[in-house]
């Protein structure tokens, strides 16, 4: 895998007027080429200073940005403004030109490169065709609803083609279906152009649609970091569980189950991949003596990958079943024993 | 030049008149008016002592002196008032020795009276053009006392443009100066424009002033014939050509900030 970016013990500080504001503190981070990461947390956990850093909009007090392998904070300011062109960037309140149409806001990247007219206008048509704007490419920004003008934002940030985009809560002004779509579009850019997404969100929903790895942060550092299913249903730190807890369908194994059940053994079984669909617990308990009831389950998506989380209570024998969990083991299920 | 407007006049009057109803017929209005006898009539007789050719002379060099000296405070004032935004609080620029420097300047001569400035900056008018009156005197001190004004109502007009808007730029790579050209400039412009529009009205009404160096224009002539000579009709007037001068400015200034806004 080939590291795209690398943050390296980031600290920021912001200086108030008598005191010093820590946004940032011990970061590091590594995004690698061709997948989509996220960064949740709380309002003012320091995601918006963490991927502002990103592009050098804010400068870190202590540490390297790499990019590409080149540290960004070495750079002097003409070198600086080169790299930010393969560095695009959307914005929560999409910050588009409001004197200008949308297609001369998507040209406007383009425009500030001196390329030749011919060329912008061939990039723009491309580029409207890409996010479905074509029919508005005369209109004014304050004639568009908030999906639409996101889509431009997206159309600018790729009109340089760059290798990177960076999304400052992208979806957090719009409506959960306009979100839905936005979110499709970033996967496509994604998987089509293969453009490198470090996105920030404090949605839990966000990060499950479309992230393949997710970094928790809070209070200016980062807690926790993984594959976004591993997050997802062993999350490690306390902050991360309230993010999981958020999100509908998780399943809370915790006290719950104490007094639940007819006093067989409880267990937690987690399915990834294909095998979600398989019929693998009932083969599973039929080769031995045991039943089970099912207590809670979900079968969903992380972004494609196919998951699935029971939690039953097994009924036999103790020989039977250990058989059950040993068995559901070599199968390749994560199983834990809840009581 | 008389008969003409009294034609005029006389002319939508009676359109008037006719919309009404049959309050007059046209010829009964005609000849009432050209006997002289009529309250209207006396009205308009009232102005045949006023020398036109000096009016619409005093007009010209009202519009000369706005006109050159508006051009002068755009120019040089879009400059400051840019400089003053950049180097402002948490701008690109910012450094607080200038900007406390600048924004001192600027309200220094903002808080000398138009008639005193035009007094001190004698020297410099007579080394910049060679004469400190006339028509020509009359420019510099506008435009020392109109720059000041124009560029904070140009840094008021920069400091509308949303930030947001600024830093996505930045993000593309845009350089500083592409920055305020093509996104503050662009911006801010139905701002800038409402700018010019209030600078030119201020500087009609200083040209009235500029009347004490011998500046000419309107205000000058209300000023010498109207009120010094007793001229009331001199003195109404001017002060009609003025209210039209302003009313014109505001709504050609109002029309082009409709055009150009996209809110
Ligand atoms: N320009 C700034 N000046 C001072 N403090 C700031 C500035 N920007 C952010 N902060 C502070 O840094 C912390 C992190 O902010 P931010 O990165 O915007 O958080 P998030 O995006 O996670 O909501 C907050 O406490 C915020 O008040
Ligand atoms: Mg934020």
């Amino acid at each position: 895998m080939f590291v795209l970016i690398e943050l390296i013990g980031i600290d920021k500080e912001y200086r108030a007027k008598d005191r010093i504001v820590t946004a940032l503190q011990h970061i590091n981070l590594t995004v690698e080429k061709g997948e989509i990461f996220g960064v949740i947390g709380r309002s003012g956990a320091g995601k918006s200073t963490l991927l502002r850093c990103v592009n050098l909009l804010e400068r870190p007090t202590n540490g390297k940005v790499l990019v590409g392998g080149q540290d960004l904070t070495s750079l002097k300011e003409g070198e600086l403004q080169k790299e930010r062109k393969r560095i695009g960037m959307i914005f929560q309140h999409f910050n588009l030109l409001s004197t200008a149409t949308v297609e001369q806001n998507i040209a406007f990247p383009l425009k500030l490169s001196k390329l030749p007219k011919k060329e912008i206008a061939a990039k723009v048509a491309s580029l409207l065709e890409l996010v479905g704007l074509s029919q508005h490419r005369k209109q004014y920004p304050s004639q568009l609803s908030g999906g639409q003008k996101q889509r431009v934002g997206i159309a600018r940030a790729l009109a340089s083609d760059p290798d990177i985009l960076l999304c400052d809560e992208a979806t957090s002004a719009l409506d959960p279906q306009t979100t839905e779509s936005i979110l499709e579009l970033l996967k496509d850019i994604n998987t089509k152009l293969g453009i490198t997404i470090l996105l920030i969100t404090h949605e839990m929903g966000v990060i499950r649609a479309i992230c393949d790895r997710v970094a928790v942060m809070d209070q200016g550092e980062i807690v926790e970091v993984g594959d976004v299913l591993d997050v997802f249903l062993k999350p490690q730190h306390e902050v991360s569980r309230q993010f999981v807890s958020e999100v509908a369908d998780s399943i809370d194994s915790s006290a719950f189950y104490n007094g639940a059940g007819s006093g067989g053994r409880i267990l937690r079984i987690i399915f990834r991949g294909e095998q979600t669909y398989e019929p693998v617990l009932y083969e599973t308990v039929k080769e031995t003596g045991a039943t089970f009831a099912i207590l809670q389950g979900t079968v969903s998506r992380m972004k494609d990958t196919p998951y699935g989380q029971l939690v039953v209570e097994l009924r036999g024998s103790d020989a039977d079943v250990d058989a059950v969990v040993g068995g559901l083991c070599s199968r390749g299920l994560e199983v834990s024993v809840l009581r | 030049m008389n008969g003409i407007l009294l034609n005029l006049l006389n002319g939508s009057l009676l359109n008037g008149f006719q919309l009404n109803g049959t309050l007059l017929n046209g010829t009964l209005l005609n000849d009432t008016l050209l006997n002289g006898k009529s309250l209207l009539g006396r009205m308009i007789s009232y102005f045949d002592e006023i020398n036109w050719d000096l009016m619409f002379k005093a007009t010209r060099e009202t519009l000369y002196m706005m006109g050159v000296s508006l051009l002068f405070t755009i120019i040089l004032g879009l400059a400051l008032g840019i400089i003053l935004f950049l180097t402002g609080p948490g701008q690109m620029l910012q450094n607080k020795i200038s900007y406390f420097v600048l924004s001192l300047v600027v309200n220094m001569l903002r808080s000398v009276p138009f008639v005193i400035l035009m007094i001190l900056i004698m020297p410099l008018t007579k080394m910049l053009i060679g004469t400190s009156i006339g028509v020509q005197g009359a420019i510099p001190p506008l435009v020392v006392a109109a720059v000041p004004f124009f560029a904070r109502l140009v840094e008021a007009a920069l400091r509308e443009v949303d930030r947001g808007v600024q830093e996505a730029a930045q993000a593309m790579g845009a350089t500083k100066w592409q920055i305020v050209w093509h996104v503050l400039l662009r911006e801010a412009r139905t701002g800038l424009i409402a700018a010019v529009t209030i600078t030119a009205i201020t500087l009609v009404s200083y040209t009235a002033m500029s009347g004490i160096i011998g500046g000419g224009g309107l205000g000058d002539l209300a000023q010498r014939l109207g009120y010094q000579r007793f001229r009331t009709d001199v003195m109404i007037v001017t002060v009609a050509f003025l209210l039209v001068l302003v009313q014109v400015l505001q709504m050609a200034g109002d029309a082009l900030v409709k055009h150009f806004s996209r809110k």
